[in-house]
């Protein structure tokens, strides 16, 4: 990978630091009147999601990160990893928990998701931002009530638990923001 | 991309301002008999400072960093005191604070001490800030804020307390030095205040003469002037000594060379200038946009530039 000067920080770049992948979030230039100019830089650590700060002397430079983000699909789990197809190429890759996160818990079979590779491997995976799962288990709602005031829990196909309003029924559809874990409203088959 | 690019940075008030502010400029120098001079932005040599990158124009040279050189060869020729109003360019200076191609106020002052060049920036600050002043020296400002005297203390533990406030590695007592004035010291400087930095260590003397202060230890005879932490103002008694121009030189390309830069090559020009006589003068650099900044109270330099150089 090529090396970037600190004079070509900028926010989105990808470098190697101590050992990690980056993304630069912040590049600040300071100079005192006539000495040394520094450049005071926020990093995210693409690995833990840390945000480091450093100060590096203006003119240093760091090594590229071979990291890129793909769309791909997702295709299934044996357990111990989520296998992702590249609807183009039809390359597979396998992504484990670590990488996986709190994504796993959305993932439904041949939904997009956003992968960040790094060194041609997937380093995290991005949920769609809404995703559309059947409810598997929930409680009956009362009659009458279609208020929706305080809900029930509701597990879905991919057994995440999301809260409901009392009228949604198991079988049915529902869309989640995945931001949030929120639910949006029922989709009518 | 987004298309707005093409508009400019800055609102027609930040325009307006820096026309208002150049005119009083003007004025002012007008008043004091002092002439307005031009010269060159690109010439055949740049400067040896090793914390100043020229920019190279191939075929030509190098684009000017400061009109420092040519307006002394004015004052040796006779010119009397000058001032000018230049474009000048730093390569890879660009923040907040600092864009590649800026304004530069620049003047000179022949027959006049170093406090008396304070004065007189302090008069023409006055034109717009109406704000107190302090005059301080360095190693009593920077003792104060870091618990350390950076001319007497040993140069290790200048290089601890940077590694401590997070410095890279690596760094040198100066590097050091500067780390902490730019990360702690000049934040801690009064904001509503213009604070005037004198008696600079003797390792970053750059054009200034040098002397002993009331402890016998060496010091540049060199100010800067900050309104709050900002810096507006960076002031010389101007070496005036050919042979001691020279070995500045060798020692700036030393100092590169040290820290993986090229050399460049020392003026000619300047040192025939010098030899041929600069008059005992004091001369100082004054940056238009941080000027228009602390007036306006505008917080990045982007907001006083037509096309700042992500734009231009």
């Amino acid at each position: 990978m090529a090396n970037y000067s600190t004079s070509e920080f900028k926010s989105g770049l990808k470098v190697m630091l101590d050992g990690d992948p980056c993304s630069i979030i912040e590049n600040e230039f300071v100079k005192p009147g006539k000495g040394q100019a520094f450049n005071r830089v926020k990093l995210r650590n693409l690995k833990s999601g840390k945000v480091w700060e450093r100060t590096f002397k203006s003119g240093d430079s760091l090594e590229g990160a071979d990291v890129m983000d793909v769309e791909m699909q997702y295709l299934y789990s044996d357990g111990e990893f989520w296998h992702f197809m590249d609807p183009q190429s039809f390359e597979q890759k396998a992504a484990d928990a670590a990488a996986v996160g709190d994504a796993k818990q959305w993932l439904k079979e041949e939904d997009l998701c956003e992968i960040t590779l790094y060194n041609g491997e997937p380093l995290s995976v991005s949920a769609p931002n809404f995703v559309e799962l059947e409810i598997v288990e929930t409680d009956p709602g009362l009659k009458g009530d279609t208020a929706g005031t305080g809900g029930k829990p509701a597990t879905l196909t991919t057994g995440a638990v999301v809260r409901v309003p009392l009228f949604v029924q198991v079988g049915e559809v529902v869309k989640v923001d995945t931001r949030t874990g929120e639910y949006v409203g029922r989709i009518k088959g | 991309m987004s298309s707005r690019i093409w508009q400019p940075a800055a609102s027609l008030e930040a325009m307006k301002a820096r026309a208002e502010l150049l005119s009083t400029v003007r004025a002012f120098f007008a008043d004091r008999g002092v002439l307005e001079v031009e010269t060159p932005a690109l010439a055949t040599h740049g400067v040896t400072d090793p914390h100043i990158h020229c920019i190279e124009v191939p075929g030509y040279g190098w684009l000017q960093s400061s009109p420092e050189y040519h307006m002394k060869r004015l004052l040796a020729a006779g010119s009397g005191p000058i001032y000018q109003l230049s474009r000048v360019f730093r390569h890879g200076e660009a923040g907040p604070r600092h864009n590649p191609e800026f304004t530069m106020l620049e003047w000179y002052r022949p027959g006049f001490s170093l406090e008396q060049l304070i004065d007189e920036c302090l008069a023409l600050l006055g034109q717009w800030l109406r704000c107190p002043h302090t005059i301080r020296p360095f190693r009593h400002l920077f003792a104060e804020v870091t618990g350390l005297d950076p001319l007497t203390c040993p140069p290790a533990a200048l290089v601890t307390a940077a590694v401590e406030a997070g410095a890279p590695q690596g760094l040198d007592h100066g590097q050091s030095a500067d780390f902490l004035m730019a990360t702690q010291v000049e934040t801690a400087l009064d904001p509503a205040t213009l604070t005037v930095v004198t008696d600079f260590p003797a390792w970053a003397a750059a054009l200034a003469q040098v002397r002993e202060d009331e402890d016998g230890v060496p010091v540049a005879r060199r100010f800067e002037i900050y309104h709050g932490g900002l810096e507006l103002a960076n002031g010389y008694q101007e070496l005036t000594d050919a042979g001691e121009q020279a070995r500045r030189f060798a020692a700036d390309n030393q100092q590169r060379a040290g820290h993986g830069d090229h050399a460049m090559a020392p003026d000619p020009h300047l040192l025939a200038a010098l030899q041929a006589g600069l008059p005992p003068c004091s001369g100082v650099a004054m940056g238009v946009e941080r000027l228009l900044m602390a007036i306006h109270g505008y917080r990045d330099i982007r907001q006083v530039l037509t096309f700042p150089t992500q734009r231009a």
